[in-house]
């Protein structure tokens, strides 16, 4: 089969072999690209002879937009670059002077498009979803990575395991870019490019670099999965596209009188015509999804009428180009915006070890002032299950610890702009290494605090917990020790 | 095959050789000097033997500004540091070294690649790439898909697609880029022995023809070192600054 002359897409057949890779059934005809389920013929004797592989064969028409055909040279400059749970694992790619395919991973969990002709969902369900999503574009905007089409049926779901929904896994990379490679879509538009729905502002005016932009969209998908209708329809033209610039939405209460205060809050948040009035990074929206009961609301949570939008966006406007330094490109934004955790044992540690976290949590908040602080102190339980929680005891020894990590807590929280920045959690667990850095991944944290132990014999002999931490943790760990004598 | 691309060397041992250290650790299999090994630098003599051995055991080498003024006279266009510096350096290579610069070609083509110290248009002319519109001028002017040069001491990609659209980027060092084969490309790895963008480090740059990516690298080496040879050679005081300060 294998011939140095071009390959038409067109004339692919079952049972073909391309580059060792045996097509074995079409599962997709689409305007834009077939899928091939395939196999590999020989082994290649690595990690990917595991994986259900597909084909991914671009369509391109003779007087075709040279977009569709630079849309898949970036696809396919991006994707080995991207790894993880949150992406199909790349494979091979073919070269465009035969034929240019990508294959990758098979994705074998549905797609979210299904779920929004049900909608609007229930309540949980549309947080769960928004967590799994910000989840996974957190990641991809880590690895420099900004979307720029995320819509419902560029998002699959991994088979859910061990009773935990699967992860999110992102598609289609062809209006992508990344930090770190050139964009080669930069000068092929004259048309803002994007789906219309889900478009942000920013790029409808032509900016490609801001992650901010797949949090809007991010942002629409809640509010139709919320609602059922479109945040800003379905727009045909320029025009209709550039109306989301003035024109806000109609708050999701409105037409969903159920839709809990904290949800509107976060949906609206993220639809904020202003970039930098939405929130900063992927991972600090899922933070709010999985804490609703810590949510700062604003006026936001309460409208019931559409703002006056126009002020911001001329604000907004006026902005553009005069703060040029606002982004500096999709994985910078998360390390300018991170999520701090300070695991702090209120009870048990000595008073100036718990002083000494406290200013090392302080230090760090003030040279992010883009920071998230989550303070965390575990109950250590004896054992999952065997504990009685729910009685007035364990309910009373929450509510003090709460009440002593807010204490602790209290001269960094008394500074400006705490609101909304800091949260509190105690959290029940038989082993608070464990408990902390579960945590932190669940949460994407960016950098753990905690106290070393101290010196006693007891702590000694259980081990200690900020060692475990730095060794299993994600992230950054600081572990912060008292300065004692020499000698 | 890795191939290991270095350019604007100018004399500068303590550069030169951590970046072929460093190419090598990296898998370099081969290696392609584009120009200006002279000037500037206080190692001329070294620098020149070390390309001449690596053209020996078939590297490629093309002729730089510094090396056609060496071997023959000072360019009308050199400022005053860089002809001092032409003169001193002419004093030191013996009549082989001179006569291995005389003899270098203007230019290199393979089956793919344009191997050029300053420009495809007018090599000649020494005109620099500074801005997309030279970039596209040099990338119209030759066949070939890929065009690797120098002269402006500056790392930076060009790309014009068949559609003529252009593009330019400053690249991240130590991110491969893949060189898609449906638009040419025009790649300056910055200069090993004189960088001149804020950053003291060496610059190079290695092409993996296998699956065409380009990684452009960032060396650190001891400028200190080569800054005070240039200082006891009696060259100009500002030629040790700028080692110093990259610049």
């Amino acid at each position: 089969m294998a011939s140095d002359g071009p390959i038409l897409p067109k004339s692919l057949e079952v049972g073909q072999v391309i580059d060792g890779f045996r097509l074995e059934e079409r599962t997709h005809q689409g305007g834009m690209a077939a899928l091939w389920r395939v196999t590999r013929v020989e082994p290649a004797g690595d990690s990917t002879d595991e994986l259900p592989l597909i084909m991914k064969v671009p369509r391109f028409m003779g007087g075709d937009d040279p977009t569709t055909i630079v849309g898949f040279e970036v696809e396919q400059m991006i994707m080995p670059s991207l790894t993880g749970p949150h992406v199909p694992r790349f494979v091979a790619k073919g070269d465009f002077t035969r034929l240019p395919y990508i294959v990758m991973e098979r994705i074998d969990g549905p797609s979210l498009r299904a779920r929004l002709d049900a909608a609007p969902l229930p309540i949980d369900d549309v947080a769960q979803i928004g967590i799994q999503v910000a989840t996974a574009l957190h990641e991809l905007h880590r690895q420099h990575v900004v979307h720029l089409d995320v819509k419902p049926s560029n998002i699959m779901f991994r088979p859910p395991r061990d009773g935990r929904p699967g992860e999110a896994v992102l598609i289609d990379f062809g209006l992508s870019r990344h930090d770190q490679l050139p964009d080669l879509l930069e000068e092929e538009f004259e048309l803002p490019m994007g789906t219309a729905p889900y478009m942000s502002p920013e790029q409808v005016q032509f900016v490609r670099n801001d992650p901010r932009s797949d949090l809007f969209a991010l942002g629409v998908m809640l509010y139709h999965l919320t609602t059922g209708a479109r945040p800003f329809g379905s727009p045909t033209s320029v025009r209709g596209l550039r109306e989301r610039l003035v024109r806000a939405p109609v708050p999701p209460r409105a037409l969903r009188p159920d839709c809990p205060a904290w949800l509107q809050e976060i949906i609206l948040h993220s639809l904020e015509v202003d970039p930098r009035q939405r929130y900063q990074s992927a991972a600090q929206l899922a933070f709010d999804l999985q804490h609703t009961d810590q949510l700062a609301l604003t006026e936001r949570a309460e409208r019931i009428t559409r703002a006056d939008r126009i002020g911001r966006f001329k604000r907004w406007f006026r902005a553009i180009g005069s703060e040029s330094g606002d982004v500096a490109g999709a994985a910078e934004q998360a390390a300018r915006h991170p999520i701090l955790l300070a695991a702090v044992d209120v009870l048990g540690a000595e008073p100036t070890l718990l002083d000494a976290v406290r200013r090392t949590t302080q230090r760090l908040l003030e040279t992010a002032p883009g920071a998230r602080l989550a303070c965390l102190t575990v109950m250590k339980i004896n054992r999952i299950g065997m504990d009685e929680l729910a009685d007035a005891d364990g309910g009373s020894r929450h509510v003090n610890l709460l009440v002593q990590l807010k204490h602790w807590a209290h001269p960094v929280t008394q500074g400006a702009d705490a609101t909304g920045r800091v949260t509190f959690h105690v959290i029940e667990a038989p082993d608070p290494a464990n408990a902390i850095v579960e945590y932190a991944r669940r949460n994407q944290v960016d950098h753990i605090v905690i106290g070393a132990r101290s010196s006693g014999g007891l702590r000694r002999y259980l081990g200690s917990v900020s060692a475990h931490v730095a060794a299993q943790a994600d992230c950054t760990v600081t572990v912060v020790r008292e300065a004692s004598p020499i000698g | 095959m890795r191939l290991a691309l270095l350019t604007d060397l100018h004399a500068n041992r303590e550069a030169v050789s951590t970046v072929l250290a460093h190419a090598q650790a990296q898998g370099a299999q081969c290696h392609a000097f584009l120009g200006d090994f002279v000037g500037y630098g206080a190692d001329p003599r070294w620098v020149v033997d070390c390309v001449r051995e690596h053209v020996a055991r078939g590297a490629i080498a093309v002729l730089g500004n510094h090396d056609l003024a060496v071997a023959r006279a000072p360019l009308p266009s050199m400022v005053s540091d860089a002809r001092v510096a032409v003169e001193w350096t002419r004093a030191q290579l013996d009549a082989a070294q001179l006569a291995f610069l005389d003899a270098l070609p203007l230019q290199h083509e393979d089956d793919d690649v344009l191997y050029v110290h300053a420009n495809a248009y007018a090599p000649t002319a020494w005109d620099y790439i500074t801005a997309r519109s030279d970039a596209v001028h040099s990338l119209q002017a030759t066949a070939k898909r890929y065009t690797f040069c120098g002269h402006t001491h500056i790392p930076a990609l060009y790309h014009l697609s068949a559609t003529g659209k252009s593009g330019e980027f400053s690249p991240t060092p130590g991110m491969p880029i893949p060189l898609s084969e449906q638009r040419r490309w025009l790649a300056i790895p910055g200069s090993a022995g004189a960088p001149r963008d804020g950053n003291p480090a060496a610059c190079y740059a290695l092409f993996d023809d296998a699956d065409r990516t380009l990684t452009f690298h960032r060396v650190p080496y001891d400028h200190a070192a080569a800054a005070a040879k240039v200082r006891a050679a009696g060259l100009p005081q500002r030629l040790a600054e700028r080692l110093l300060h990259g610049e």
